[in-house]
């Protein structure tokens, strides 16, 4: 085919893909087709909820390549995060910044990364940073009570939680620190049955 | 790029020049075509755009080497001003590649990828320009995560330098030889991998879209030069197909599971309410499942063949009501009792006629009719074993087995899809119930009290019910003698108590025994799963008093039915005989004409199988009944009342005393238990008996979930139910054999009535088979029949199958130990895995020291440090990069000189990253700043 499809620069990508809804120029979408092999539709339907979030500051033309973010408030009231326990944590995660503000990059990374197609060991990763409240790197006692107070709407008794807790350390706690590293989580992840069809989103 | 890179290359290339600058210029040139060609852009990114360019323009070397040198000075110019510009913005790093203009050719290729790289720096400089502060963020991220980056520019180099060497081989000649087609071909799949797996990576957006555009130009154009540049084509199209055979399998998994009837709502009881109210609500799916399966032979091959070929409704005595009755025959009352027209109706025994066949199609009827009756049995049998045997297999008695437990629970359970309210309502609901079932198991674990005095406890507790039993046995006994007694008397003598007192105890003893049962039973403090087991199990024993009862009452009916038929044969026989004998010693004549009696004016006998068939009907209908009114009131009023009294009461109703209702899993399993053994019982005498019992199970699934959702609260201990249903199955069998018995024993022994039914007229019920083999079938059927039969046969066929049941449960005993060893291994194997990391951490205690102090190294690598790249990547990655010029040697022997003088060097290409930096997946709890980012592995760094 041509050699422009592969020579679209990043930079034309990151500009390109935001005026996606008005050109189509082919060059572009084969560009678009590849990355994260998202079709040209699913990139413009992502962008698309990205815009509807705030119309007024998503712009359609990134000419300029304005520096967009939206806030965590606004994320989080997507239907796909909205009931999600942990969707806090979730766009924290994806964003560059820590804070809760993606921009369409990582906006597109984080559907990329929940999507149905994308590889265990991608999501044993970032389910691994969605459960590390604290962000140490390790998962301890303190994030795993967030997680099931999340989890269960606080609905259990103190002494259950810890007792929850306490049984998820030892049984998926290897090097006995009391803590789950990254290993101990993928060695526990990797053998549940059904990590893989729960932990994506589709949008 | 970090500073002492810079200063390396500044040692050391030295003639690069020229070619770079040829290149660029090169590049500059595509560029401008392609502006020309795509006018909507902005101001051309051109810079960024480098590394691309690049290589396409090796590609166009390839193609008309002659013009090149013609264009050099041209490009020289073109780019200096090029790098004029680019110095204003970021002079430093152009510097490093003027300064390299001094150099042998041997670290050319070196050099030139460190050219190749400053000028993707230009490109981002460029763009940074274009979005200043994000870029300005993006640098400060890149300072501070210095490994990561490191990484990323590890694998940038990498890349752009098996560009360059592989475009160089291009260049090299017009045909490329074996082995370099293979490396070709070996490094184009690694790039397509690559592209495969780019969206794997757990890399930024930005650093993603990078390497996945160097690696498809590096695709692209290799792929034409290796004559398969259909190759993303097709590719997209597989993809394509392979997303689309995905969506179709999710499609087809959604149907699959909405064609299960009833899931949502179990699963929403289930969500509430635990495993083991759930548990209920599949086992009564399941019933409905078998009476569909039921109703349909039933109704196929007895009911719609009888309807559609049969004597209509009057033609005959049996199809049509008596003339006394015929006044009341429409009455509602009669017709809710099963009297009148019901009861000389298709849904019952004695409406059918004895003709062998009926209708055009010569269907045997009365052969059918016994036939269904006996594989009713039949398939229940062969369904409720094959479920339990299934059920055998997924095995588990509801204990966790998995490892991991908790910790799936924690992290697997919430299911992201879920973007409904309420949905996400019985998803939180169904997580805390699913926690607080493995809870209850998990405290059931750890309690470890005084065992003696648990087992005390527990043969009290056994010995209290088993006295109740056999009190309530006695007291059944008693009663059922009594009321025999009672039934020789005159019935106008006894009071309305002593008329219905076997009712009445018997629904006494059912009202007051379960809950008796369950006060001691916790006494034994068993695990509320087992604890339900043992109170089935209890009831169970308690409800074969009433079957007893019923069955003794009815088997009294019959035997005084079957005189009373008798005689009443006798009397026909002999008013047939004198009308006969009269007729012809009137007339004198041996002709006699029939008699003839209008159908409804017929005498006929009592017909105790319709009798039997009714009074099964009506025992159905009183149990929905009760059943249904129970709920009703039990559940429905008790909530109502509770709730909106609540409001002008002394004390809290609904956390006190009355509460809201429990549900009651045992009286619901059983009553559903007993009330299919009903149904097996009855169907042989009223056909109609299991299209009823469809429609009340259909009803009662609504109604019941119904009820349970809006009436009841979870148990106090919600408890997971075992995984099989295996408890509830067994006691099913049970009562499927206890209801076999007598309906076989009918079959065998009694005779069937002479003016009823399919079977009227023969001896025994069962002769119609035996008609069938002699009349219908060829001869040598009737004699493998005669032989089968044979005791001589039979015997040693007995023998054999016993024989076959002790050799195969000595096979599955020893399965079972071989099963139990091997959980034994694994267990130990866990264990002991888990022991030895323990003791490598606490006692490598140095190791982990050292582990802590090595990356630092990793910020000033020493030459040294760097591995030299095995021979056979650096064969491929370095000796095709041959300019023009050194092209005129010869390929091979260039090719040896260059591996050795890469060898030696350590700046060669790094296809790998060395040691340190790599950083084993196990360290990244290290607070290495390195640790392997760049690699896709090892934890990620800590963000903000």
């Amino acid at each position: 085919m041509h050699f422009c499809d592969g020579k679209i620069t990043q930079l034309e990508w990151v500009t390109s893909k935001q005026r996606l809804p008005m050109n189509s120029s082919k060059p572009i979408r084969t560009a678009l087709s590849f990355p994260e092999k998202r079709s040209y539709g699913e990139l413009a339907l992502l962008h698309g909820r990205y815009r509807e979030l705030a119309p007024h500051l998503v712009p359609l033309d990134y000419t300029n390549n304005p520096d967009i973010k939206l806030p965590l408030s606004l994320l989080v009231s997507m239907p796909e995060l909205k009931e999600n326990p942990f969707r806090d944590r979730i766009v924290q995660t994806f964003s560059e910044d820590g804070q809760g503000d993606l921009s369409f990059n990582d906006f597109v990374d984080m559907f990329s990364a929940l999507c149905e197609s994308s590889s265990r060991e991608l999501k044993t990763r970032y389910a691994f940073k969605i459960y590390d409240f604290n962000r140490d790197n390790l998962i301890c006692k303190e994030d795993l009570e967030k997680t099931i107070n999340k989890l269960t709407k606080g609905e259990l008794t103190p002494e259950e939680v810890t007792l929850v807790c306490d049984k998820a350390i030892e049984e998926a706690d290897l090097d006995g620190d009391s803590k789950l590293s990254f290993a101990d989580f993928e060695n526990m992840i990797s053998k549940a049955p059904d990590f893989l069809s729960t932990f994506h989103v589709r949008i | 790029m970090p500073p002492k890179r810079k200063k390396d290359v500044a040692l050391r290339s030295e003639d690069v020049g020229i070619e770079i600058d040829a290149q660029e210029d090169s590049g500059s040139e595509e560029e401008a075509r392609r502006r020309a060609r795509n006018r909507r852009a902005k101001p051309s990114p051109r810079r960024a755009k480098r590394p691309v360019s690049d290589d396409e323009d090796e590609e166009e070397e390839e193609e008309e080497p002659p013009r090149r040198k013609g264009r050099r000075g041209k490009a020289k110019v073109q780019d200096s001003d090029e790098e004029e510009e680019e110095e204003e913005k970021k002079g430093r790093k152009k510097k490093p590649v003027k300064a390299s203009n001094r150099k042998k050719k041997a670290v050319k290729e070196e050099s030139e990828e460190e050219e190749e790289e400053s000028a993707e720096e230009r490109g981002k400089n460029k763009k940074r320009g274009k979005a200043p502060s994000k870029k300005e963020k993006e640098e400060q991220n890149k300072v501070k995560k210095g490994g990561k980056d490191k990484g990323s520019e590890k694998n940038k180099r990498k890349n752009s330098g098996k560009f360059s060497s592989s475009s160089g081989s291009g260049s090299d000649s017009d045909s490329l030889s074996e082995g370099e087609m293979e490396l070709l071909k070996e490094e184009v799949e690694e790039k397509k991998k690559l592209i495969t797996t780019l969206r794997n990576k757990p890399w930024r957006m930005k650093r993603r879209l990078q390497q996945l555009k160097e690696a498809q130009a590096f695709v692209e154009k290799f792929e034409g030069a290796l004559g398969k540049g259909k190759g993303r084509k097709l590719y997209a199209y597989k993809v394509m197909m392979a997303k689309k055979l995905i969506k179709f399998k999710r499609d087809f998994e959604n149907f699959k599971t909405a064609c299960i009837p009833w899931e949502r709502k179990i699963k929403e009881v289930e969500s509430h309410f635990g495993s083991s109210v759930a548990s209920y609500f599949i086992f009564l799916r399941w019933m409905y499942g078998l009476n569909l399966v039921l109703f349909g032979l039933m109704f196929g091959l007895v009911v719609m063949p009888e309807v559609l070929m049969g004597l209509p409704y009057g033609s005959i005595p049996r199809k049509t009501v008596p003339r006394p009755l015929q006044e009341t025959a429409m009455d509602y009352s009669v017709l809710l009792d099963f009297g009148g027209f019901m009861k000389y109706s298709v849904l019952f025994y004695g409406y059918y006629n004895d003709e062998r066949t009926i209708g055009v199609l010569q269907f045997r009827l009365p052969l059918s009719y016994l036939l269904v009756g006996v594989g009713i049995f039949g398939y229940s049998l062969m369904v409720v074993i094959r479920t339990m045997a299934r059920n055998a297999n997924e095995g588990g008695d509801g204990t966790d087995e998995g490892d991991f437990n908790f910790s799936w629970k924690m992290f697997t359970s919430w299911d992201y899809l879920i973007g409904n309210p309420e949905t996400a309502d019985n998803k939180f609901a169904s997580i805390t119930t699913s926690f607080k079932e493995s809870i209850v198991d998990e405290q059931e674990n750890q309690k470890n009290e005084n065992i003696h005095l648990r087992r005390f406890l527990r043969v009290l507790a056994n010995f209290f019910i088993l006295c109740t039993l056999g009190g309530s046995g006695y007291l059944i006994y008693f009663v059922v003698k009594r009321s025999q007694e009672f039934a020789e008397i005159n019935q106008d003598n006894l009071s309305w108590f002593e008329k219905n007192e076997v009712e009445f105890v018997m629904s006494l003893l059912g009202l007051v025994c379960p809950p008796l049962f369950e006060t001691i039973g916790e006494l034994e403090e068993y695990h509320p799963r087992v604890a339900l087991k043992w109170q089935l199990g209890r009831i169970f024993a308690l409800f074969l008093g009433n079957l007893y009862t019923f069955l003794f009452a009815l088997f009294d009916e019959v035997n005084t039915k079957l005189e009373n038929e008798k005689s009443i044969k006798n009397a026909t026989i002999t008013a047939y005989n004198e009308y006969y004998s009269n007729y012809s010693s009137f007339y004198n004549t041996t002709d006699v004409p029939p008699l003839d009696i209008q159908p409804a004016d017929a005498i006929r006998g009592p017909c105790w199988e319709t009798a039997v068939g009714i009074e099964f009907v009506k025992l159905t209908v009183s149990d929905i009944q009760v059943t249904y009114l129970t709920i009703l009131i039990g559940d429905f009023l008790r909530a109502v009342l509770v709730r909106f009294l609540n409001y002008c009461w002394c004390w809290d109703l609904e956390a006190g005393f009355p509460s809201y209702g429990e549900f009651d899993i045992s009286g619901n399993v059983l009553g559903l238990i007993f009330n299919q053994g009903m149904i097996w019982m009855g169907a042989f005498y009223a056909p109609g008996l299991v299209g009823l019992n469809v429609l009340r199970l259909l009803s009662s699934m609504y109604y019941q979930c119904w009820a349970v959702m809006s009436c009841n609260v979870p148990h106090e201990r919600v408890f997971k139910a075992s995984r099989s249903n295996n408890f509830y199955m067994a006691l099913l069998l049970l009562v499927l054999f206890l209801s076999l018995l007598p309906v076989v024993y009918t079959i065998m022994t009694l005779s069937p009535s002479f003016d009823c039914g399919p079977f009227s007229g023969r001896e025994k019920m069962y002769e119609i088979v035996m008609e069938t083999i002699e009349k219908d079938l060829p001869a040598f059927i009737g004699n493998i029949f005669t032989y089968a039969t044979n005791p001589g046969l039979i015997l040693p066929a007995v023998l054999l199958m016993v024989l076959a049941l002790y050799y195969l449960n000595a096979l599955s005993k020893g399965y079972q130990q071989a099963n139990l060893d091997l959980k034994k291994k694994m267990q130990m194997t866990r264990d002991e895995e888990k022991n030895r990391r323990n003791n490598k951490d606490s006692t490598n205690q140095v190791m982990k020291d050292l582990d802590d102090l090595l990356p630092n190294r990793s910020l000033i690598p020493p030459p040294e440090e760097e591995e030299p790249p095995p021979p056979v990547v650096q064969k491929g990655s370095k000796s095709p990069k041959l300019k023009p010029g050194s092209a005129a040697n010869g390929r091979g022997v260039n090719l040896q000189k260059e591996v050795s003088l890469a060898a030696a060097n350590p700046r060669g290409v790094v296809n790998r990253p060395p040691g340190p930096r790599g950083g084993p997946p196990g360290n990244v709890r290290g607070p290495q700043p390195g640790a392997g980012r760049g690699r896709g592995r090892g934890g990620p760094p800590p963000r903000q």
